[in-house]
């Protein structure tokens, strides 16, 4: 597992699976590195099918929202295939208000992601 | 605002610093905990129409200058949220705003604050000027996708 200051990233099967290590996702310094991390895996690592695993999340902002709208277009510029999962139907709510549960690839569980992967 | 005999009234004047709010936002919540509000779905939905009105406030606002503040007064009973932000910039027109939702503006990063604000509020109105904002939420009231 390689450990960074805002994700934990592991590896199953190919596909790389990325948990949060902070369960609110608000202050701009903090979402400026989440967004920092999460392009490398695309930019610098060129991993090519992601699983977000959103159980930790409890709360997060359309600042947040924004960065993984912005990764999701580098992750689709680059050929990668991301899918969001374990979100819970508050921060489900978020995606469905603002539209983006029509953006993003979004399962129920982990495992759900991987075996479309 | 509904009436209400005694409400508790948060007032605060910050700067225009979006790392500058989140101690205030919180002590509202704690208090509207203490009120009685439940976690799910009420505290959530105040928790984010603070946060978005905040940093709306202090980003496009106030354009995140030092020498202007966001003035936040908040009114917390056991039935009614109510609060006001008002920024020091110019104002905008909130018919001006595009649809975040629309298909063809989904990939566009920003823009999200005030659509969530609108679902999670039972009110959430601008003044003429728009740089003021005052939002209500009655407890038990459904979130509206769409606004």
């Amino acid at each position: 597992m390689t450990n960074t200051k805002r994700i934990d990233v592991s590896e199953s099967a190919s596909v790389t699976v990325v948990r949060f290590k902070d369960s609110k996702i608000i202050d701009p310094e903090s979402i400026q590195e989440l967004g920092a991390e999460l392009f490398d895996l695309i930019e610098q690592d060129d991993r090519k099918k992601l699983v977000l695993n959103f159980s930790d999340i409890e709360f997060l902002s359309s600042a947040a929202l924004g960065k993984l709208i912005t990764f999701d277009k580098k992750a689709k510029r680059a050929g990668s295939r991301l899918i969001l999962t374990n979100i819970s139907p508050e921060i489900f709510q978020v995606f469905a208000i603002t539209n983006l549960d029509k953006l993003f690839e979004i399962k129920d569980t982990e495992a759900d992601g991987l075996a479309v992967l | 605002m509904s009436a209400d005999p005694s409400p508790s009234v948060f007032k605060e004047s910050l700067p225009s610093s979006l790392d500058s709010y989140q101690e205030f936002v919180q002590s509202v919540l704690t208090e509207l905990e203490s009120l009685g509000w439940p976690t799910q779905p009420d505290l959530f939905a105040i928790h984010m129409a603070l946060e978005e009105s905040i940093s709306n406030a202090i980003r496009h606002g106030n354009k995140q200058d030092d020498s202007k503040r966001v003035e936040v007064e908040c009114r917390l009973s056991e039935d009614v949220f109510w609060a006001q932000v008002c920024d020091e910039g110019p104002g905008f027109c909130p018919k001006d705003v595009p649809d975040c939702r629309d298909n063809d503006r989904l990939e566009v990063p920003g823009g999200r604050g005030l659509a969530l604000i609108k679902a999670y509020m039972t009110i959430c109105e601008y003044n003429e000027h728009g740089n003021c904002l005052t939002i209500e939420k009655r407890r038990g009231d459904e979130t509206t996708p769409g606004g």
